[in-house]
């Protein structure tokens, strides 16, 4: 009985305990960047890393989705005779909701999975020991470029999902449905806001972008220096940041519908 | 590993390409013109109904858009709604006299304001109001007193068939 509730009283402190651990990993990520020259070339490397290198799969689904969206779109508007307005349907739904919420799973999928990976083995060669000893800061050196690098690259991948995903719609919608190209465009214009849709799906983005590399980054951090701990802690990256991810952005919806 | 310069090279094209990107949304998706303000000079018009008229929405002479809807608030005195226009500088020359009215494009379209210009020698100018107007058609209240027309006709029409009855 008493060891059952000091089992179940060490998970309580455990979990807070990593609660803790990764809130002090984000925030030497967020303030340990001293070297403005050494560090700026080393985020421009993990821009490299996680937003060039993610951006075809990024491309390539947009398209399909874009695609996919008129297509239906199309078939259940013309229902009601209101296949004009696949165009706002498209940028609505691209903008608002899949835009953000599916680069962020396939980043999470491509980039985070990649980073906890990498972050992983170096724990488990002793490399971020070995750094130490040379008195280089693991989390400025290692976790802070990775770190800005999500950060920056998640709003910009999102941005070319936007318009990939609505020039996909344009293909399917304009030169195979035959629909009129002016009114693709005037009506999407005409009920797309800048403020309300594009830009609010940019914020999420932003906070997408943080939380997904934020639990890559701690996960690979926290690693038990093992292969199978390494296994485990990829896992959960994707497992946790896709969770996160649609979660936060039930979250940040009624928070944007509400208007805070 | 690549050389540092490539990368920058691939980074700076990602940047543009994103910047682009966003570019396109703003003019292209969403038709954002509010960035750089239109000239234009303000009138104002009190209506009693204003159905659907929105923010944005647009002012038409002849079918043709000379401005759009800035403002709509209530007059808390006179409960009317009081709509701020921006028109276009390019349309000066508005009479006095004009009436404003709200219609609706097509069945189901939005509403937007038609300005119907009378023969005033006189020019409406910034932050002038428009006296005449008239107020939305709403589909509902029209309905409505057509049903209730029709009920009335066949009270009146089972009257005088119960009083046929009767005789």
């Amino acid at each position: 009985m008493i060891n059952q509730v000091e089992a179940l009283g060490r998970l309580g402190i455990d979990v807070i305990r990593k609660y803790g651990k990764a809130g002090i990993l984000l925030y030497g990520a967020i303030f340990r960047v001293p070297n403005f020259r050494k560090g700026f070339a080393l985020v421009v490397q993990q821009i490299f890393a996680e937003g060039v290198l993610s951006l075809l799969i990024i491309m390539v689904s947009a398209l399909f989705i874009g695609m996919v969206v008129a297509l239906q779109g199309y078939h259940t508007l013309s229902k009601f005779g209101a296949s004009q307005q696949l165009g706002p349907l498209v940028a609505l739904s691209v903008a608002r909701e899949l835009g953000p919420v599916v680069t962020a799973l396939l980043f999470a999928g491509r980039a985070g999975s990649a980073l906890a990976a990498e972050i992983g083995l170096m724990k488990a060669t002793d490399q971020l020991s070995s750094m130490e000893m040379m008195a280089v800061d693991p989390l400025q050196r290692v976790i802070a470029p990775r770190f800005w690098g999500g950060f920056i690259s998640m709003p910009l991948l999102t941005i070319i999902f936007n318009i990939v995903a609505i020039y996909g719609a344009y293909l399917v919608g304009v030169k195979w449905l035959g629909m009129d190209a002016g009114a693709f465009w005037s009506n999407m214009q005409s009920s797309v806001e800048f403020h309300a849709d594009i830009l609010n799906g940019i914020y999420k983005s932003v906070v997408f972008g943080v939380v997904v590399t934020w639990i890559a980054l701690y996960q690979g951090y926290d690693a038990v220096p093992t292969s199978a701990g390494i296994a485990n802690a990829t896992t959960r990256t994707v497992v946790y940041s896709s969770l996160a991810v649609l979660g936060l952005d039930f979250v940040l919806t009624a928070m944007m519908i509400g208007e805070w | 590993m690549l050389s540092q310069r490539i990368i920058e090279t691939l980074v700076g094209i990602f940047l543009l390409a994103a910047i682009l990107a966003l570019i396109t949304l703003a003019f292209k998706v969403s038709g954002l013109t509010t960035f750089f303000k239109q000239e234009g000079y303000n009138i104002t018009a009190s209506f009693d109904d204003i159905g659907q008229l929105k923010v944005r929405g647009s002012v038409k002479i002849g079918g043709v858009t000379v401005g759009e809807v800035t403002k709509i608030a209530i007059d808390p005195s006179t409960y009317k709604a009081v709509v701020t226009l921006r028109i276009n500088s390019t349309v000066k020359d508005i009479p006095v006299d004009s009436s404003a009215s709200i219609l609706t494009a097509g069945l189901l379209g939005d509403n937007y304001i038609a300005i119907t210009p009378m023969y005033s020698k006189d020019f409406l100018k910034d932050n002038d109001e428009i006296e005449e107007t008239h107020s939305a058609m709403i589909l509902e209240k029209l309905i409505g007193q057509f049903l209730f027309s029709i009920g009335h006709s066949n009270d009146k029409n089972s009257d005088t068939a119960e009083k046929g009855a009767k005789q």
